[in-house]
């Protein structure tokens, strides 16, 4: 098409410049020339032509070299300093809840105090309420070593350093070390983080036994068993800071905890985990403030052996292994706590029941346990809702005879229980809307509490995988 | 304790096995592995072709099995993101951490398509490293396979001879096959073809179809009625021949477009697996191809 154009064009052009008044020969010769010229035309456009093609040949290797550096630059990308960045994630969390009692004035009947409230434990604050911000950092230190750090943001404007760790990664043998400060590795729930909870809050039992989460801080070691099943033995060694060690001064290890656990498939759609968790500590001078029987103000003092131990199973269904779609997760939890040593009951005033400011100190032994179950079931994509039931019983509590029950109401017995329903909605894997209710008997007799909670938890950044 | 200790030291010193063990994170690496390793090698598979691979858990028995691992084969560009760097760390196995021998991402062998120009959660589930779904074309099995022939002959230098010529028989069969295939596919070049998720940009890129729309407002994002009736619209007048999903995909948005645009859904095996004609690399792209030239 574009040879014949262009010749016409040539050819209306020279005969365009021919003379009106030539004669046959000089026609004759005028044809040779446009002949000639055709000819040279020809060859010229022959060579475009091909040009032309060769030109389009080298743009598709063009095209193809493009397409390849593009696939080289994205991965080149990753090798700058930059590169080295850690994975940063961070959790914001946040609620409005609805208490009909006073979240301040709450306690859990037959109970030590355990510790500081936390924003992950009972209700804290009524309204409109900012939860604990999450700011997670990892990476690999070098071949051998991985980092980890997590900070809590607190809505006082405090924060806390959950964990900050490292792990081994090439002891090899099935053996992996931790150091630093960690979640124990003790239960189902305690390693798992908040954000991944499936209720707002944590199960009474954790709140009860170990202050909403054990956080150990010291080292882990870890052994895993070369075999088809799942078994795995965890020891830990470290201090004992937090609920329920405190106030032990020492060299060495204060809080000491152990897990087995074993775990494995039936068949594709189930997956199970069980598993047995100890944890001993002897608190120096773990103190709780109360009221005597008169109604002052008292600081208690435990000092002695605290041992709990633990029984947990997780049981996890989804058709045909997908879980995108449906899937059910049971999970069980059982703890029993003793504690035997002596226990200091003493007024701020000078005088009172308990001896005033100096106090009165006798024995105290108790033997509490709890449990909770709680099932989660995701019925259509992105729609969850779960029940979860808590129960504990603050058991047999002797006092040596200096120390009179009346002086400490706190640890008349009760069995606390709890029913929480919740739904939640999940826009995608990073972000979860959910509405919770709950009915709380855990304050005492004739004290229930009604608790509507609406959630929202939303993750940014670099997101870890998630344990099982 | 001294009795656990030497219990301990008895089971840590359990001999190895005299297959390499390796465990791939989806059937199809596993698979390519047996190929080129015949009975040299013990590969599974972490998952099943029935699995969605972005959302898998970290079970229990995935880490047990990783602990006895030599090779870990994981398809890589951020599929395994979610549960794979949790079932490395946990299993205590040195040999399979990521940087070792013992690991091995496909996708570094592969060409990327769909890389992002920028990453914002907002797009959706978009992956740095590009699609990560490049197990649909089956031209990358030459590649990836090359580069995991060398890798099994490295980790086990006295079978190195055996993998070499392992992948070289493969690669004649999958040459073969690639001349088949790609005569079955000539019919299809060019047609017009509606996906549900990007799980088939290989696939369409192999075969030259052209996707023109996908069911998925954004990657991962589960299309509502609004946006499938948006699509609807959008592909009235260019009829496209099928509207495919994975094996692994929920049915719901296909089926309803199914329903709604008259054009035939096809599901496709994705992996081995996926159906019960799927049972190996060369019947899961018989299949794959039979499935598509059976709409006309």
């Amino acid at each position: 098409m574009n040879r014949i154009s262009v010749s016409v064009l040539a050819a209306c052009g020279v005969l365009a410049s021919i003379p009106a008044s030539a004669a046959d020969n000089d026609l004759k010769a005028l044809r040779e020339e446009i002949a000639q010229m055709r000819k040279t035309y020809e060859q010229r456009i022959d060579a475009l032509e091909k040009r032309l093609v060769q030109a389009e040949g080298t743009s598709t290797q063009a095209k193809a070299a493009a397409d390849k550096a593009a696939t080289r630059t994205a991965r080149a990308g990753e090798g700058k300093a930059s590169g080295f960045n850690p994975e940063i994630s961070l959790t914001l969390q946040g609620a409005l809840t609805k208490t009909q009692r006073d979240p301040a004035t709450w306690t859990m009947q037959g109970f030590v105090p355990p510790g500081e409230a936390e924003e992950i434990g009972p209700p804290r604050r009524r309204g409109f309420t900012l939860q604990e911000s999450e700011l997670g950092i990892a990476a690999n230190v070098d071949p051998n070593f991985r980092g980890y750090l997590n900070l809590a943001m607190t809505p006082d404007n405090t924060v806390e350093l959950e964990e900050a760790y490292f792990q081994t990664l090439g002891l090899g043998g099935g053996l992996t070390l931790k150091g630093g400060r960690f979640l124990s590795g003790i239960g189902y729930q305690n390693e798992i983080h908040p954000h991944a909870w499936d209720f707002a809050d944590a199960p009474l039992a954790y709140t009860a036994f170990f202050g909403n989460k054990l956080t150990a801080e010291g080292v882990q070691l870890k052994w895993l068993a070369p075999t088809e099943t799942f078994i795995e033995l965890g020891l830990e060694g470290g201090r004992d800071d937090g609920f329920p060690g405190g106030g032990k001064n020492k060299s060495g290890t204060a809080l000491g905890a152990a897990f087995a656990r074993i775990g494995g498939d039936a068949g594709i759609a189930n997956t199970w985990r069980a598993g047995l968790s100890y944890v001993a500590t002897n608190p120096g001078a773990r103190a709780y403030d109360g009221v005597d029987a008169a109604d002052l103000a008292t600081s208690n003092t435990f000092a002695g052996r605290s041992r709990t131990v633990g029984a947990d199973f997780v049981w996890k269904w989804a058709p045909n292994g997908n879980s995108t779609e449906r899937n059910f997760k049971l999970q069980a939890e059982y703890f029993r706590r003793s504690e035997s040593g002596q226990l200091t009951c003493a007024e701020r005033d000078t005088s009172g029941a308990c001896g005033g400011a100096a106090g009165l100190t006798d024995r105290y032994d108790s033997r509490q346990s709890g449990w909770y179950a709680q099932g989660v079931w995701q019925f259509m994509p992105r729609w969850r809702a779960g029940y979860r039931h808590d129960r504990l019983n603050s058991g047999t509590t002797t006092l040596g005879p200096t120390l009179v029950a009346a002086d400490l109401p706190q640890l008349a017995a009760w069995k606390p229980r709890r029913d929480t329903f919740m739904i939640d909605f999940a826009s995608s894997e990073f972000a979860r809307l959910r509405f919770q209710f709950a009915r709380d008997d855990s304050r005492g007799p004739g004290l229930r509490d009604n608790q509507v909670w609406l959630q929202y938890i939303m993750s940014l950044g670099a997101h870890g995988a998630h344990k099982f | 304790m001294r009795k656990i200790m030497m219990l301990l030291v008895a089971l840590l010193a359990l001999p190895a096995q005299a297959a390499l063990n390796v465990l791939a994170t989806v059937p199809e690496w596993a698979a390519l592995a047996q190929e080129i390793g015949g009975d040299k090698l013990k590969a599974t598979s972490a998952t099943t072709a029935l699995q969605d691979p972005h959302r898998i858990d970290a079970r229990p028995s995935l880490i047990a099995r990783a602990r006895n691992a030599d090779l870990l084969i994981a398809t890589g560009a951020e599929l395994e993101v979610g549960w794979l760097p949790v079932v490395q760390r946990e299993s205590g196995n040195a040999r399979i951490q990521t940087g070792q021998a013992g690991y091995f991402e496909a996708a570094a062998h592969a060409r990327m398509l769909e890389i992002p120009a920028k990453l914002d959660r907002a797009d959706g589930d978009v992956h740095a490293n590009g699609n990560p779904h490049i197990n649909t074309d089956p031209r990358v099995y030459l590649k990836v396979g090359e580069a995991l022939a060398a890798r099994l002959a490295q980790l086990d230098a006295a079978n190195a001879a055996v993998y070499r010529a392992g992948y070289a028989a493969f690669a004649a069969r999958w040459q073969a096959n690639l001349a088949r295939w790609e005569k079955q596919g000539a019919a299809l070049r060019g047609q017009p073809v509606v996906v549900q998720h990007k799980s088939f940009s290989y696939l369409l890129d192999w075969l030259d179809l052209r996707e023109v729309a996908t069911l998925e407002p954004k990657p991962g994002v589960e299309a509502s009625a609004a946006h499938l009736s948006r699509v609807l619209e959008q592909v009235s007048g260019q009829k496209p021949r099928w509207v495919i999903r994975a094996v692994w995909e929920s049915s719901r948005a296909t089926d309803w477009f199914a329903a709604n645009n008259g054009t035939p859904a096809v599901v496709l095996p994705f992996t081995v697996g996926g159906n019960n004609a799927a049972k190996d690399l060369t019947s899961l792209f018989d299949d794959t191809l039979a499935r598509l030239l059976v709409v006309k």
